[in-house]
């Protein structure tokens, strides 16, 4: 067995980094980031593409830029990093006791490594073409928008020449932009939803300035060659997202990108035997961003999926916080008093899941998905008797953006049973 | 020349090629695609049926029941994932009873040991996610499940060690005799043999047409699954069938030697024999079907669709004779469900059969039965690990995350017997890219891996057969490679 670490940060990306240094910064001194890649940033390392940072650093940075700013951050702190490492297990302490985290690499063989304190900040992956069951043949050539992203902007190789996305999340929309700039044909994007998965921005600047075509409520129905792509077939959807006969469309490329969702990737939180929400698909986490493990916290894209790097940093940085208060003595109270958060009409999940009202300072940090488009709207926030206790106006909601509301810690402590966020649309607003 | 000359390499051809490296005899495997075990071994249902099926009487019946006694042994020796889980059939009425005791009655003449009828609750008992409905099930405790292509591979791999020639890419595209030798051209060169072995699977009828009019056809029929994440797997223990009807064993639910759930098939004849594709409505039948059975299923953990083509000839039987004409040409033919499972029986008796037309069948000393796998890392616990990364500390680099793959398993699988030559050749023998998220996490590492070991530039990887380029060309060079 090795040195008892105070910290053990569990992936070298955005999330990692942020929470890595926060916690050096609030006095912890024996901290480690295991990261599975041969160097630190994450995916941030593929995204050459600039537009990160605007919230952050109030310029507008490439990934690995934004990364470089963490890296550079962390150099001037006694952090210890092991790459090429690779986590197989956590095993929680009982009552107080380290945790064990079991990991290899080709340098340190295998390692059973002690800590206080865990940062799960392992991030997500890209939902695949079985996730979704198009059908159709199973030629070369489909390919997740990010894996084409890496083989392209770090490998330095084109995955085809006439292309067809499906789904507009960002990076997909991202790629259609680069692949048109390295001479590839994008022949369509191709969305299911009425709506965009991404960003606004990307929408434009990425499909707009380049007129490449974007066929909402449309999907793949069917996929020709033996081996590889030659033929999609793509069809309109009607409001019960089932393919419409006698609209079918044609194309002829040699490459499908999928950019359908990213899947937080849980498997060692749920093998520790952390709980889960099933809407976000990670790991339910209180106000601080500690699982349901006492000295587990979490945050980034392993909790929820972002959408902008500038929020994992910050969220980061807050279990970072939590990590170093736990690890110095500051526990929350076992008997603590729980209020619920519950999503109500219109939105899809809420992070944290739950607060511990008497743990909570002035305010409390709530992010949370709505799950249709709106114009003009209120946030409600509600209390377990239906009573109003904040609201928030928007003029504009989307699935593509994440939504941030403060809660005041003294309504979060007065209030009554659980409390409800919900969209409530101005009358005659709605928008598509 | 060949003694022997067995046309194709899936689990028949592989089966039969081990079965003669026990004699002094020399023998070659003609493969056309570029790995083995790539057509209808590659994709069914990994079930290793306890033989109740087959009218009694037919080669089904038989070779069933004996290759289903032998598969224990032969995993073992050449370390091959089983597992033997049993199976349940189940009713759904009152109608559907006397097919369950129908089945009883013939696997019982069949051969097939320790059946058992059960009422709808002691099914349930046995396995609590089976649905409300089921009003009574035939209990197999002899069926099994195992990993079709590892078998295959395993067989061919310990039939190289001892002696046999494969040879890839490798397809035949005339046969002539000439003074009782085969002559057979490839785009290899002419291989000559006093006898043949017809394992062309799906393609048999058209192996043989370049011989003679065959007495056969091959009417393709294809079976379309679901491939659920780990997290399923153990929502059956056993094998779940359906009472069989007009389309065949029907829908079954089992989980996989590799801790995933499989779903499926369903049965529809295709005219094109390489159409591998799936449908809406055809998964949709497989998902009402499989929900029927077990109600709790999640789909949505589905991690991949994919079809096989069953090599269904309209006889009922498997076609395993030699040709009037040609008595030292032996079509293995036909060889739908339960090909799989008779597999090592089909080649003890094709090897029977070959000594009746006269080819001297002596043991050869020195035969070597085992085959030791490459080591599965995710398997060993901390301490083997911990010993294998210090011997070879390739073993520590993790490539696959979702089914925990390393360096190490993937540079020994392209250094075997058979060595891996493509991305999905590496999938099959190492797991790297079946898990969650089907390669795209290392798929871009195994390429590499791939490209370094065999000393070829990225953009010649293959994903799986000839024509399965992946990367187009380098950026910048403009140098285009497909």
């Amino acid at each position: 067995m090795e040195k008892l670490y105070e910290l053990i940060v569990i992936g070298g990306g955005p999330a990692g980094l942020a929470a890595a240094c926060q916690a050096w910064e609030k006095g912890l001194r024996r901290i480690l980031i295991l990261e599975r890649d041969s160097e630190l940033g994450g995916i941030l390392n593929q995204c050459i593409h600039s537009g990160f940072g605007l919230q952050r650093f109030r310029e507008e940075l490439t990934g690995p830029e934004y990364a470089g700013r963490f890296i550079e951050m962390l150099a001037d702190t006694g952090v210890e990093t092991r790459l090429d490492t690779m986590v197989l297990q956590i095993v929680p302490g009982e009552q107080g006791a380290p945790h064990q985290v079991h990991a290899v690499s080709a340098k340190e063989g295998y390692q059973v490594l002690e800590t206080q304190a865990v940062v799960l900040a392992m991030g997500c992956r890209e939902r695949t073409r079985g996730a979704i069951s198009i059908p159709g043949e199973r030629p070369s050539g489909i390919f997740t928008a990010g894996a084409a992203q890496r083989y392209l902007n770090m490998e330095g190789y084109m995955v085809g020449r006439r292309v067809l996305i499906l789904g507009s999340g960002d990076i997909g929309l991202i790629m259609a932009r680069r692949m048109t700039l390295e001479g590839a044909k994008v022949l369509a994007c191709v969305e299911l939803m009425p709506y965009s998965g991404g960003l606004m921005r990307n929408i434009v600047q990425c499909l707009q300035d380049f007129d490449i075509p974007l066929y909402l409520s449309h999907t793949i129905t069917d996929i020709k060659g033996h081996d590889r792509v030659e033929q999609v077939t793509v069809s309109k959807v009607g409001p019960d997202r089932r393919p419409i006969p006698g609209t079918e469309m044609v194309f002829d490329c040699d490459t499908v990108l999928l950019s359908v969702g990213l899947i937080p990737e849980n498997e060692l939180t749920r093998a520790a035997g952390a709980d889960m929400d099933r809407r976000t698909n990670g790991a339910r986490v209180y106000e601080n961003m500690e699982t349901s493990i006492p000295g587990i916290f979490a945050c980034g894209n392993v909790v929820h999926v972002h959408d902008l790097v500038d929020y994992v940093s910050a969220e980061s940085e807050r279990a970072g916080a939590a990590a170093a208060a736990y690890v110095q003595g500051k526990r929350a109270e076992v008997n603590a008093r729980m209020v619920e958060l519950k999503n109500g009409d219109g939105v899809s999940y809420t992070v944290p899941q739950t607060i511990r009202a008497d743990e909570v300072g002035k305010m409390v940090d709530v992010f949370f998905r709505v799950n249709r488009v709106t114009g003009a709207a209120a946030i409600a926030v509600r209390d377990g008797e239906g009573n109003s206790l904040t609201g928030f106006r928007r003029a504009h909601l989307a699935p593509g953006e994440m939504e941030h509301i403060l809660l005041p810690g003294d309504l979060v402590r007065q209030a009554a049973g659980p409390i409800t966020i919900a969209i409530e649309e101005d009358k005659g607003g709605a928008a598509q | 020349m060949y003694d022997v000359i067995i046309i194709g390499c899936g689990v028949t051809g592989a089966a039969a090629a081990r079965r003669l490296a026990r004699c002094r005899l020399k023998v070659a495997v003609l493969e056309a695609q570029n790995d083995v075990a790539n057509g209808t071994t590659k994709a069914n249902s990994a079930i290793i049926h306890a033989g109740y099926d087959p009218e009694p009487g037919t080669l089904m019946a038989r070779l069933n029941v004996e290759g289903n006694r032998q598969m224990g042994p032969l995993c073992e020796e050449l370390d091959v994932p089983f597992k033997r889980t049993g199976s349940l059939v189940l009713a759904f009425s009152a109608e559907q009873q006397p097919k369950l005791e129908e089945l009883y009655r013939r696997g019982t003449a069949n051969g097939v040991p320790g059946l058992q009828l059960f009422s709808g609750e002691q099914a349930r008992q046995l396995e609590p996610g089976l649905s409300d409905e089921v009003t009574g099930a035939l209990l197999a405790p002899s069926a099994g499940i195992v990993d079709p292509w590892g078998l295959a591979l395993a067989l061919i791999e310990n039939a190289v060690t001892n002696g046999v020639e494969l040879h890839r890419g490798c397809p035949v595209t005339a046969v002539r005799e000439e003074k009782g030798v085969f002559v057979l051209t490839t785009p290899k060169g002419e291989f000559t043999a006093r006898y043949v072995i017809n394992a062309a699977g799906v393609d048999a009828d058209k192996v043989r047409a370049l011989l003679e009019t065959p007495d056969f056809e091959t009417k393709p029929s294809r079976g379309e699954y679901y491939l659920l994440d780990k997290t399923e797997g153990k929502r059956v223990s056993r094998v779940i069938f359906q009472c069989p009807g007009p389309e065949g064993k029907g829908v079954r639910v089992a989980p996989t030697v590799h801790g995933n759930l499989l779903a499926g098939p369903n049965a529809e004849p295709v005219e094109d024999r390489r159409d591998l594709g799936t449908t809406a409505d055809a998964l949709d039948f497989v998902r009402r079907r499989a929900m029927q059975s077990v109600p709790g299923l999640d789909l949505r953990q589905n991690i991949r669709n994919f079809s096989g083509i069953r090599a269904n000839t309209g006889r009922g039987d498997f076609v395993i004779e030699a040709s009037k004409a040609h008595p030292h040409w032996l079509d293995l033919a036909g060889i739908c469900s339960p090909g799989l499972s008779s597999a090592p029986a089909i080649a003890d008796y094709a090897a029977e059969l070959l000594e009746k037309a006269g080819l001297t069948m002596e043991e050869k000393p020195g035969f070597d039965p085992r085959r030791p796998a490459v080591p599965r890392f995710r398997e060993l616990d901390p301490e083997q690990r911990a010993g294998l990364i210090q011997k070879d500390p390739r073993f520590g680099r993790v490539i696959c995350r979702c089914e925990t793959v390393t360096e190490g398993e993937i540079v020994a699988a392209l250094h075997s017997p058979v060595p891996a030559c493509s991305i999905n050749g590496i999938k099959r023998r190492c797991n790297a890219g079946m898990g969650r998220c089907q390669g795209g996490f290392c798929g871009p590492r195994v390429q590499e891996i791939i490209a370094r070991e065999l000393g070829v530039p990225m953009t010649d990887v293959l994903m799986d057969q000839d024509g399965t380029w992946v990367l187009a060309c380098e950026t910048k060079t403009g140098k285009e490679a497909h």
